[in-house]
């Protein structure tokens, strides 16, 4: 594939210049930009969480790099070897056992755990400005998605209409799928892999045109980018529901603006588009959820200040607002509190009433 | 009437008990409590009298000691040395009377002191073998060798001789010792051999041949063929002479006046001093000394400690010396460094002395054991009561950590290591009067932490030189061992020729060690 012949030469040329070094006597070094709050910055014109321009060499001849080093370079060529030139994929923990070996002569491994690689990884995707998945690497899948949607993958055509009670499992490499039909109208991407459940159980996606897609807790890089296509390539709006908590409002930032971890990645990964659905402070009040309250602890007062403060929240007056009131109730709502209110209140009240309003916050 | 003549049957009971009964009884005080010790005191007793006369006589010494076992509690202990030899008349009370010797009372740095070593371990031969010593000795090569076959009368501490005869001897001058005793023989830190072998790391003028009880050679060569300077004797000083002394001194004067006595016979008193002192006593100074009675003696003893008195002379005393302090130890022990530090003579009590310190690091020296501590007196080993000694107790008060070895609380040192304490003086405090550890003066044990400072200054400088080298060796070993996996990986990535990117990353090395103690990612802006 072309794609992946791209991939082999970039690689490739990573190591050019650092023989290119070696060759003229100096001590080879790799430039890696750095990734941590320090070098993150919040770009106000993608709205995006982007790296900054801080790097840090890392030179072969220094005590406290060579290991690194060895390591970055040695991962570099397991990848071009065994994956890309073959068109195989792997695991992180694959590529962790194909790098593990004692150095002749030593004690010492070459890689100590699995940190080592996945770091080696990390530092070859800022390098050569390819992700993990166009390395051919992949993380756990993990999430599932149902609606009026038909792709290509693998050679298979796959209705995600048509796949019984489970779903599809989202796969953590999305990038070679192909959309071969998109009768959907919206997105809906839910923390919880229970609600998504009652949505799928209720048929929701059938009856309100949609696609409705979960994973659990955090959502997975996988995910983002088949967001961000769908997004990107059907103009799909993508709703977020989450719980009524500073930690549910992080899964909608992450989405919507980055993460510092993958500040690198954002450009493939954010979607600046995404709208917040729920469960927000207004439908606390609405919806009479104060009886199903969770008292915040000091862990929760903590975050909500320092996601208060982030810069693209800072001047936002409605997020303020929001955050302002879940202080003021000095509690959290789960989404599963609708229930309360009938096993399938969700689906047939809450959330055709919350898109119909576009009872949205952005 | 009754009571008179219990008396007078007491009376009939109340003799004097000889000093030769007393020790009879009480041998431990002397070191010969158990049958290990007694050999090793025995050997060392000997030795320490051939080699204090050889030295007198300003020659070499050569001493040749055997140990012959017999059975397997007894043995026969051998010393020959090419000293003076005894003049005929002296040989049976040499050996055959307690207390009797030329040294004793006298103030001069040699190994013997009080003339008790070598008669008792004649007494501790006969009563425990009942056999006779034997003794062969010259004092020229015009004059016949005498033989003698000696005991001792422990009643009246008179010598016993039993066969006194001339005989051929093939030595012109010198004296041979042999003595038959009870005794146990061992190896280890306590042991004849180890004795013997110390003798010669802090004697290195000195040629020592032992024959061991499994009849192995052991030839000890001497390193320098220079005698030590030879030490002065000294008249006391009056800061260290006690009450008892004085008396004993009075009635033995030549002096006429307690004036002349003053002068005569302490160190540095002169006619003012003098004076001071009778004056300070009440006294006029012309009074006849040997006729002083007791109380005005305690007034003059009083007096003498007040006024002020300059130090003894210390030029009397006679070190071994950092340069051959250092040759010694390193002609018996393989290490990779060595130090020693001589220190100025101090005074205590009114008594010179002299300290000095060495330390043998690495080499064969084993890594995680104690560090040996060898303690030296007059150039003797002291190998019992380590623990009692204020040479120990200066060791442990070192702080050896900051000078690179291991240590826990107070205690010796940890590492490869030997240190080496020696003290010279005209009079060591023993604790006891077997001359096992020496007592625990203050000012003694701040000059022997003042050498040992020295010596772990040096000791400390080389460890840190040395593990720094060790360090960067490690470090550019680990290089060497990346830089093969670096060139396949490269040569692997980049279709690249992995010889060459090895060849060029290791003369890349070569240029860049000084860089390579560089820590840490530098950040750019």
């Amino acid at each position: 594939m072309a794609k992946e012949n791209k991939v082999k030469e970039e690689l490739k040329e990573f190591g050019i210049q650092i023989i290119k070094q070696v060759d003229k006597g100096k001590n080879p070094m790799i430039k890696v930009p750095i990734r941590a709050l320090s070098n993150v910055i919040y770009d106000k014109k993608t709205k995006t969480l982007i790296l900054g321009e801080k790097t840090a060499e890392r030179s072969f001849f220094n005590v406290a790099h060579a290991k690194k080093f060895l390591q970055t370079v040695e991962v570099a060529s397991i990848i071009k070897r065994e994956l890309l030139e073959t068109g195989k994929h792997s695991s992180l923990r694959d590529v962790f056992y194909m790098a593990k070996r004692t150095i002749p002569g030593t004690n010492v491994n070459l890689v100590d755990d699995q940190t080592d690689t996945d770091k080696a990884i990390e530092d070859l995707e800022v390098v050569t400005n390819f992700s993990r998945e166009q390395l051919n690497v992949n993380a756990n899948k993990n999430g599932s998605v149902v609606g009026k949607v038909v792709i290509e993958d693998a050679g298979d055509i796959i209705d995600w209409g048509k796949l019984g009670s489970g779903g599809w499992s989202v796969p953590s490499n999305v990038e070679d799928i192909k959309f071969k039909k998109v009768n959907a109208k919206f997105i809906i991407y839910m923390e919880k892999a229970a609600v998504w459940e009652r949505l799928h159980e209720d048929k929701f996606w059938d009856k309100n045109n949609c696609v409705i897609i979960s994973s659990q807790g955090q959502t997975t890089r996988g995910i983002r980018r088949l967001l961000q296509r769908m997004y990107d390539e059907y103009d799909l709006p993508i709703y977020v529901l989450v719980d009524f908590d500073v930690y549910g409002i992080y899964i909608y930032s992450v989405i919507k603006y980055g993460s510092i971890a993958l500040a690198h990645a954002s450009e493939k990964l954010t979607i600046p588009g995404v709208k917040f659905l729920g469960i927000s402070a207004d439908d606390v009040i609405k919806y009479d959820l104060k009886k199903h309250f969770i008292k915040l602890d000091d862990r929760d007062y903590a975050r909500i200040k320092q996601v208060s403060e982030y810069e693209w929240f800072k001047d936002n007056k409605e997020w303020q607002r929001q955050l302002k009131m879940m202080k003021e109730f000095g509690a959290k709502v789960e989404i599963q509190s609708l229930s309360a209110k009938g096993i399938s209140f969700i689906t047939e009240k809450y959330l055709p009433e919350k898109i119909k309003n576009k009872e949205v916050l952005e | 009437m009754g009571d008179k003549i219990r008396a007078e049957e007491l009376a009939k009971k109340q003799r004097q008990v000889s000093v030769s009964e007393f020790f009879v009884r009480n041998r431990h005080l002397l070191g010969f409590d158990n049958p290990v010790r007694a050999l090793l005191m025995t050997v060392k007793e000997l030795c320490d009298n051939s080699l204090d006369a050889a030295e007198e006589m300003r020659v070499l010494p050569e001493i040749i000691v055997e140990v012959k076992q017999l059975a397997e509690n007894r043995f026969v202990v051998s010393v020959e040395d090419n000293g003076p030899g005894i003049v005929k008349a002296q040989i049976p009370n040499v050996f055959g009377k307690l207390l009797y010797g030329s040294k004793f009372a006298k103030l001069s740095q040699s190994r013997g002191k009080q003339g008790l070593g070598v008669s008792v371990s004649v007494l501790y031969s006969q009563l425990t073998t009942g056999k006779p010593t034997k003794v062969i000795s010259r004092i020229s090569p015009k004059k016949p060798a005498h033989y003698y076959e000696l005991k001792i009368n422990t009643q009246r501490n008179e010598p016993e001789i039993l066969i006194e005869k001339d005989v051929e001897w093939k030595s012109e001058h010198g004296t041979k010792v042999e003595i038959e005793l009870e005794a146990r023989y061992q190896k280890g830190r306590q042991s004849v051999d180890e004795y013997i072998k110390q003798t010669a790391i802090v004697n290195p003028h000195v040629s020592i041949t032992y024959i061991t009880p499994t009849k192995e050679k052991m030839v000890y060569k001497k390193v320098v063929d220079e005698l030590p300077k030879e030490p002065r004797e000294i008249k006391p000083h009056p800061y260290g002479t006690e009450l008892g002394t004085l008396i004993q001194m009075l009635t033995s004067t030549t002096a006429n006046t307690l004036f002349g006595f003053l002068q005569n016979d302490f160190s540095r008193i002169g006619g003012t001093t003098a004076k001071e002192m009778c004056h300070l006593a009440g006294l006029s100074g012309k009074e006849n000394p040997r006729r002083l009675d007791n109380v005005s003696a305690e007034k003059l003893f009083n007096s003498m400690q007040k006024v002020k008195v300059i130090a003894p002379p210390t030029d009397c005393l006679s070190s071994i010396g950092e340069e051959l302090l250092i040759k010694g130890l390193k002609n018996e022990i393989k290490a990779d460094f060595y130090a020693a530090n001589s220190r100025s003579p101090a005074v205590y009590r009114g008594f010179p002395y002299i300290v000095e310190c060495a330390v043998a690091y690495g080499g064969d020296l084993a890594k995680d054991e104690t560090a040996k501590l060898m303690r030296f007196a007059n150039r003797v080993p002291l190998l019992y009561q380590q623990g009692a000694c204020a040479i120990t107790e200066s060791v442990g008060d070192t702080n050896w950590k900051s000078y690179g070895l291991q240590q826990s609380g107070n205690n010796l040192p940890a590492g490869p290591a030997i240190i080496i304490v020696h003290i010279a003086s005209v009079w060591v405090p023993f604790t006891n009067e077997a001359k096992d550890a020496v007592a625990h003066y203050p000012e003694i044990i701040k000059e022997i932490k003042l050498a040992l400072q020295d010596v772990g200054r040096q000791l400390g400088f080389y460890i840190r030189k040395n593990v720094r080298v060790k360090e960067q060796q490690e470090r550019l070993g680990l290089f060497e061992k990346y830089i093969p996996e670096l060139a396949s990986s490269l040569a692997d990535l980049s279709n690249g020729n992995k010889n060459k990117i090895e060849e060029s990353l290791l003369r890349i090395l070569k240029k860049s060690i000084k860089d390579l103690t560089e820590n840490g990612e530098r950040e750019q802006g």
